[in-house]
């Protein structure tokens, strides 16, 4: 296992990462660290994970975080409705057992990341969108990947997970967890790798296309705008002019690039797109 | 000789900033044995994963990077130093020393109180342009009771409560259940809490404002330490992020980093280009959900449409937008100037900004805003 073969593998996935990336990656799973991918969005985040599961031949799990997300929504709950009947089955003289086993409990996807038999990629999506209390929660999770259920005892992790978190920067993570975590940046490609990549998305695109859109892209992302486009844009707008065919130009399409009106609008007037 | 070139390359981000912490180091070395220990590249990158946490680590690391293994005779690099990084290979985690903390002795709080209630009472009305250097230190812990006042919003986050409400809490329903032998006699409910609002409060720090700058700057300072989820900038010919720089427990040394951080202190102003760049870099951080609180004169040498525009952006990312003017508590007050006349169309709330009675009816009015 080498930098090189994480980026050839990783590029098997149709996902080109700079060595940079495939160095951290490589890093994530040698030395059995989460991994904190953060960027602008549409740089392509959440696939580094998707990429890893597949070239690691892991189950991808994910757990996308959300404001007020809590123990009971990312690890495990309790069937009510289920035990309300075993409740009135039992009145009845069926036997319905404990009412705290596992019979009736739900797994979360955390604690199905540390039951899993096998290798697992967890994906912690979007985690500032969390809260601190998730956070600090995290933190101990991801230094010894067990967890506690109060009726149930402690169930610890077989096989490290693989964790990758990623975050958008809506607001600065804590220290303590970010100390857990290797870090990478990743930045907007350059116009070559982003014509490579849309060349591996959507494989039989014309040079020409692809050409064009990405440097279309590159001088949109050097104006000052609300929103740049992501790189998931540029592959939708490649996608576009190719199901339009050869009358279709930049100009009528660039509501696929840019989603925020007074950038169309300033890109039009300064006829950025030429 | 590896250990000192790691803890070289960290010595040298804490210099700069960065917080670098054992267990990094540490990590470094692990990271190191990682890689092929003979590509420079590798080594660059490892290191660079290991010992960042942040974007903001990154210029940091890279500038120590080229301070230790590049000398300015050989671009090449210092070979002694990177044949150190080669023994990596062979090192399985090293010994690292961690200096003895050193504690720094407690001094006795030296804050002057203010003899009288009434002393403080006094300053409630007093503009800020008018105030002592013995007064600003007497009015610190009245800020600091304002600046804990602020919006509020409900969290998607419940608490069980005991009052009717329309989320049904199964789990406590059930308990409650079983020891009424299975029957739910009483329905449980959860309730959603009370979280504090983000807030983004930019200071113009221009010439014009400069008799209550330094008063506004307090109390943002005293806002980012009371306060979650507070950004604070400072404005003038372009705009300065000063959260990190305004954040602990000192406000004196709070304000001196500052200080330091913001190039264009007492300058000229240009709104407008300062609020694009809040838009355009900040915006993410900004949030849907904040109280965005602008202190300025509104007197701007930049060109009123773009103010103009980017006023109605902020007015449709924030909150709320509040603009606090210390010329505003005349009674004759007018807004004439350019800057002005072109934000204010934009602006939920217009209110005086010159002393701490303002402060205070800024404080009342975001506890509205819940």
């Amino acid at each position: 296992m080498s930098v090189e073969s994480v980026q050839q593998d990783l590029a098997g996935q149709d996902y080109l990462a700079d060595r940079a990336l495939a160095t951290a990656v490589h890093l994530a799973i040698t030395l059995e660290q989460p991994i904190l991918l953060e960027g602008e969005a549409g740089v392509g985040k959440t696939e580094v994970a998707k990429a890893l599961a597949a070239i690691r031949g892991a189950k991808l799990i994910r757990l996308q975080c959300h404001e007020g997300i809590d123990v009971h929504h990312a690890v495990y709950d309790w069937d009510f409705q289920r035990q309300l009947l075993a409740i009135r089955a039992a009145e009845a003289g069926a036997d319905a057992g404990d009412l705290y086993s596992r019979r009736y409990l739900l797994r979360r996807p955390l604690l199905e990341a540390i039951e899993h038999d096998g290798p697992v990629v967890l994906l912690i999506d979007e985690i500032d969108r969390s809260d601190d209390e998730f956070e600090a929660f995290l933190l101990e999770l991801l230094s010894d990947f067990q967890v506690s259920i109060p009726e149930l005892g402690t169930i610890v992790a077989q096989t490290r997970p693989i964790v990758v978190l990623t975050s958008n920067r809506t607001r600065e993570l804590h220290d303590a967890l970010k100390r857990r975590c290797l870090y990478h940046w990743i930045d907007y490609p350059s116009v070559q790798r982003e014509i490579e990549i849309v060349r591996a998305r959507l494989p039989g695109v014309p040079d020409a296309v692809a050409e064009r859109v990405c440097g279309a892209v590159a001088r949109l992302r050097e104006h000052d705008l609300y929103k740049q486009p992501g790189v998931g844009e540029t592959i939708t707008w490649a996608r576009a002019l190719l199901a339009l065919g050869d009358e279709a130009t930049l100009e009528d399409t660039l509501g696929v690039a840019l989603k925020v009106r007074e950038d169309v609008e300033r890109v039009r007037a300064e006829g950025v797109l030429g | 000789m590896v250990e000192r070139a790691v803890s070289e390359l960290a010595a040298r981000m804490r210099a700069a900033g960065a917080r670098v912490g054992v267990d990094a180091v540490l990590a470094a070395h692990r990271a190191l044995a990682a890689v092929d220990p003979s590509s420079r590249e590798d080594c660059f990158h490892a290191l660079r994963a290991a010992l960042c946490s942040s974007r903001r680590d990154l210029a940091a690391f890279d500038a120590a990077w080229v301070a230790t293994f590049v000398t300015p005779h050989d671009p090449g690099g210092d070979p002694g130093a990177l044949d150190a990084i080669m023994d990596a290979a062979r090192m399985v985690l090293p010994r690292v020393a961690q200096p003895a903390p050193t504690r720094m002795p407690l001094q006795a709080g030296d804050e002057p109180l203010p003899a009288a209630y009434s002393d403080a009472e006094l300053l409630i009305d007093k503009d800020f342009a008018a105030y002592t250097a013995a007064e600003r230190v007497a009015a610190r812990a009245l800020l600091a009771r304002l600046a804990r006042r602020g919006p509020q919003r409900l969290s998607r986050r419940t608490r069980a409560t005991r009052r009717r409400r329309d989320v049904h809490d199964a789990r406590a329903t059930l308990r409650g259940a079983l020891r009424t032998g299975g029957e739910p006699v009483a329905r449980r409910y959860r309730e959603p809490v009370l979280r504090q609002r983000p807030m983004v409060l930019v200071v113009d720090v221009s010439g014009s404002m400069e008799p209550y700058a330094r008063m506004l700057l307090q109390y943002v300072q005293a806002a980012v330490a009371a306060r979650r989820r507070v950004e604070a900038f400072a404005l003038g010919t372009r705009l300065t992020r000063v959260t990190r720089e305004l954040g602990g427990r000192d406000p004196d040394r709070a304000l001196a980093r500052a200080g330091e951080r913001v190039v264009d202190l007492g300058g000229g102003t240009r709104i407008g280009a300062a609020l694009g760049e809040l838009n355009r870099v900040h915006g993410r951080r900004l949030g849907r959900g904040s109280v965005v609180v602008i202190l300025s004169d509104g007197w701007d040498r930049g060109d009123p449409a773009q103010l103009s525009a980017e006023m109605a952006r902020l007015a449709r990312t924030a909150y709320r937008l509040v603009w606090l003017n210390p010329l505003a508590a005349a009674a004759s007050y007018e807004p004439l100037t350019r800057g002005m006349q072109a934000a204010l169309p934009h602006t939920d709330h217009l209110l005086p900004g010159n002393s701490l009675a303002s402060l205070q009816m800024l404080a009342d009015l975001m506890e509205t805003l819940a």
